[in-house]
């Protein structure tokens, strides 16, 4: 395998490769949020190349453990396009979801990160325009955290 | 497909597909870099590019490469996944490979489509999303699907025209349905129209054709004055409550149709002159011609002028799209009243006019018969005015060179469209998806028409967009016929990504137990200790237990902490080649 670049992701690291602002990791859900972050595509609504999406079934089984290892590893945010009160299988996916963003704040706080790396906001199967707003939003306010930085 | 094998020295033998879509992801992606920067890597031992991976061709192509090249790992870099995982998952067990071991990345929707402006960025992206799909894919184990049996009956809820006729498909393929309407009668909105666009058909006529063809079939179980209340169950499997009557019902289902159609809109009071005596909506405007003799009369008075105004609540802002029934509706019910009394002078103010395919013969017929039409600008509606009881319409006329016209009718018939009926109990209740129009959102127009994102649910009739009784109707069998298609076979295959326990990783602390409200996770002996087990039947695989687990020990099929965590340094490898 190709190496993985060993620096955290504080907004030390090396740039992004594709363009050169913040690398973001989207946490999406297969059924609810990533059709929306789908929309925002077959619309043709741009947002940075820098985001990247992993999707899975349901926003209550995103690990904090995934989230500090993402920004130790480069990545300047993680972004957790949560299914909400939509989410077909769990009712307190909600709560669930809140808990698990309080449990990886406290691990990033742990390890010296920024708390402001951590965004959620609930996506919906069409919500293609709030997505690239709150993604955009998310990536420039990660800039201006590398800016205090250095 | 051009072609670049490299022999690897890695463990596993991964083939990676990349698809220009016909330009729709080569025009913004370097398809030829993305696969020199993914041929190396370690594992994989065919990369390719083909023009549509989905094509007859190419599926053949990979299940060949499957085969001749011993793949255990399949990647195709194409579309979103809610689009072509069925299929290539189709692929992977043709080729003889487990479905399960195959990873779609998502280099279309998210990538070349969302960065139309950014070539080189799109490029270095496509590469890291097929990058951390061979690294999800490395990690895959072979799945088999868990099969369980089906209930063979479906539930549709809406009966008008595309709910009856889905539940009289349904009926003659030997399932059971329920059908469940929430006014006293079915029929829905055909029920309470005279002759029909095109041919004529009688709409109290059709509807009461269908409800004798229903009363006819013993399988078929009507509710009316009835409305669902709750879905809960598994695939295949379905629980879903009604409300009738005061009573609650459970019905035990395994698919659910949803035909509940559509709201006509209601103008604005003043929208062109709404509220005032003789403006009337097209819903309106039918139902007179309907129980009006001949000649026709409004408020005591013989009607002798009309004016039609198209496109109202239609094609601005609020309603975007075109309502496709009304145009087609309007003229015909100009024929109509020409037929009744020949007389009755009739002006049609109109944007474009749409009456579509063979609509267009009325169109046709309704100018040969004397009906006046003319054209207004976008930005320069007609104006309704009303004094002292009579109506007066000025429009200017783009046919005749933009001359200002006035009309003195006795009637002006607002030419309304469709929009979504207020549903939002029924859109909780089976967390039916809303597109941005307000209407219910199939997974893909053209090739899943009639499906949702909900698994079970399909839409059918004018609650998916504007239809005319003849593409309702044709949408309500293709529910049908979705829908017996899984409940003809007896047993549904259930996805078996579902979660697993490490148990020598498993304390036995119980934490996960509290965290399945499905009940499918228990603690069971094991030795001396007590460890958690699953149920694979009864496990959703949403994963919501794995967080939950102090040790580590819970794992989700297909999303293991391995898999997500190399895909994770996957995505961030520098994409320069
Ligand atoms: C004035 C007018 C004239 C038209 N003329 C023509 C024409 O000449 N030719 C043509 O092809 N088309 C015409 N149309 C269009 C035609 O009406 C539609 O194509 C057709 O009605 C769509 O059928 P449907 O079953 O999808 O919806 P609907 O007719 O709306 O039926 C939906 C049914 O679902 C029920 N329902 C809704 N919500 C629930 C719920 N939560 N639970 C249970 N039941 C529910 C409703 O009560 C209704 O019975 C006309 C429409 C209008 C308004």
């Amino acid at each position: 395998m190709t190496p993985v670049p060993a620096h955290a992701g504080t907004g030390r690291g090396p740039r992004a490769p594709h363009g050169g602002g913040p690398r973001v990791l989207v946490f999406s859900t297969n059924g609810i949020s990533d059709p929306g972050i789908d929309l925002a595509g077959s619309s043709h609504m741009h947002y940075p190349t820098e985001v990247v999406v992993i999707s899975l079934p349901c926003t209550s089984g995103v690990k904090p453990s995934w989230i500090l290892h993402a920004l130790e590893r480069g990545f300047d945010g993680v972004f957790i396009a949560a299914d909400g009160e939509e989410c077909a299988y769990l009712q307190d996916c909600s709560e669930r979801s809140a808990g698990i963003v309080e449990r990886a704040q406290e691990l990033m706080e742990a390890h010296g990160i920024d708390g402001r790396r951590l965004r959620m906001a609930a996506i919906c199967s069409v919500c293609a325009e709030p997505f690239t707003r709150q993604v955009r939003a998310f990536a420039g306010s990660l800039a201006g955290l590398a800016e205090v930085a250095a | 497909m051009s072609d670049q094998v490299t022999p690897s020295p890695g463990k596993r033998r991964i083939g990676v597909y990349v698809c220009h879509c016909g330009g729709n992801i080569s025009d913004y992606v370097d398809v030829d870099r993305v696969i020199d920067a993914v041929k190396d890597e370690a594992d994989v031992v065919v990369a390719r590019d083909a023009m549509f991976t989905c094509s007859d061709v190419t599926q053949e192509e990979i299940a060949k490469d499957i085969r001749e090249q011993g793949l255990d790992g399949l990647v195709v870099a194409s579309c979103s996944p809610k689009l072509h995982t069925t299929t290539f998952r189709g692929v992977a067990r043709r080729g003889g490979l487990n479905p399960y071991q195959y990873t779609q990345a998502n280099i279309r929707e998210q990538c070349s489509w969302a960065h139309t402006d950014d070539r080189e960025g799109a490029t270095g992206k496509a590469i890291s999303l097929v990058r951390a799909a061979v690294a999800r894919t490395r990690l895959s184990e072979p799945l088999e699907p868990l099969v369980v049996e089906t209930t063979g009956r479906a539930v549709v809820v809406g009966g008008g025209v595309a709910g009856m006729r889905a539940a009289i498909g349904l009926a003659d393929m030997g399932l059971g349905v329920f059908l469940v309407e929430r006014e006293a009668e079915l029929g829905g909105w055909v029920g309470d129209l005279p002759k029909m666009f095109p041919n004529g058909t009688d709409g109290h006529e059709l509807a009461r054709r269908l409800q004798d063809e229903i009363h006819r079939r013993p399988a078929i179980n009507v509710f009316t004055r009835a409305e669902v209340v709750e879905k809960t169950g598994t695939y295949g499997n379905y629980q879903v409550t009604v409300r009738a009557g005061g009573e609650q019902i459970r019905l035990d289902v395994g698919q659910v149709i949803v035909a509940t159609g559509f709201a006509s809109y209601e103008p604005e009071p003043g929208e062109f002159g709404y509220g005032a005596p003789g403006v009337v909506t097209l819903a309106d405007f039918t139902r007179m011609l309907d129980e009006a003799g001949s000649p026709l009369v409004y408020h005591g008075r013989p009607v002798k002028t009309i004016a039609y105004i198209y496109c109202v609540g239609s094609r601005n802002e609020t309603h975007p799209y075109c309502s496709r029934y009304c145009c087609s509706a309007a003229v015909h019910a100009s024929l109509l009243v020409t037929a009744a009394d020949p007389g009755v002078r009739q002006y049609h103010l109109y944007r474009d006019m749409r009456t579509y395919g063979r609509h267009e013969l009325e169109y046709i017929e309704s100018r040969r018969r004397g009906s006046v039409y003319m054209k207004f600008a976008d930005d320069e509606p007609p104006l309704v005015t009303s004094d002292d009881g009579s109506l007066r319409v000025t429009v200017r006329d783009l046919l005749t060179g933009g001359d200002q016209l006035a009309i003195g009718p006795d009637l002006v018939v607002l030419v309304t469209g469709m929009v979504p009926r207020d549903n939002a109990e029924l859109t909780t209740a089976l967390k039916l998806p809303v597109g941005l129009d307000g209407f219910f959102n199939e997974i893909h127009p053209k090739l899943r028409p009639v499906e949702t994102v909900v698994d079970g649910v399909s839409i059918c009739g004018a609650c998916q967009g504007p239809k005319t009784v003849a593409e309702s109707v044709a949408s309500g069998l293709a529910a049908a016929a979705q829908a017996a298609a899984v409940l003809k076979r007896g047993v549904a295959e259930l996805d078996p990504q579902v979660t697993f326990v490490h148990p020598e990783a498993c304390t036995g602390c119980g934490q996960c137990v509290g965290a399945c409200p499905y009940s499918a996770i228990s603690l069971v002996e094991r030795g001396p200790a007590k460890v958690a087990s699953i149920d694979a039947a009864a496990c959703k695989g949403c994963g919501g237990c794995v967080p939950s687990c102090p040790e580590d020990a819970i794992d989700l099929a297909g999303y293991t902490d391995a898999q997500i965590r190399s895909m994770i340094d996957s995505l961030l490898v520098g994409s320069e080649t």
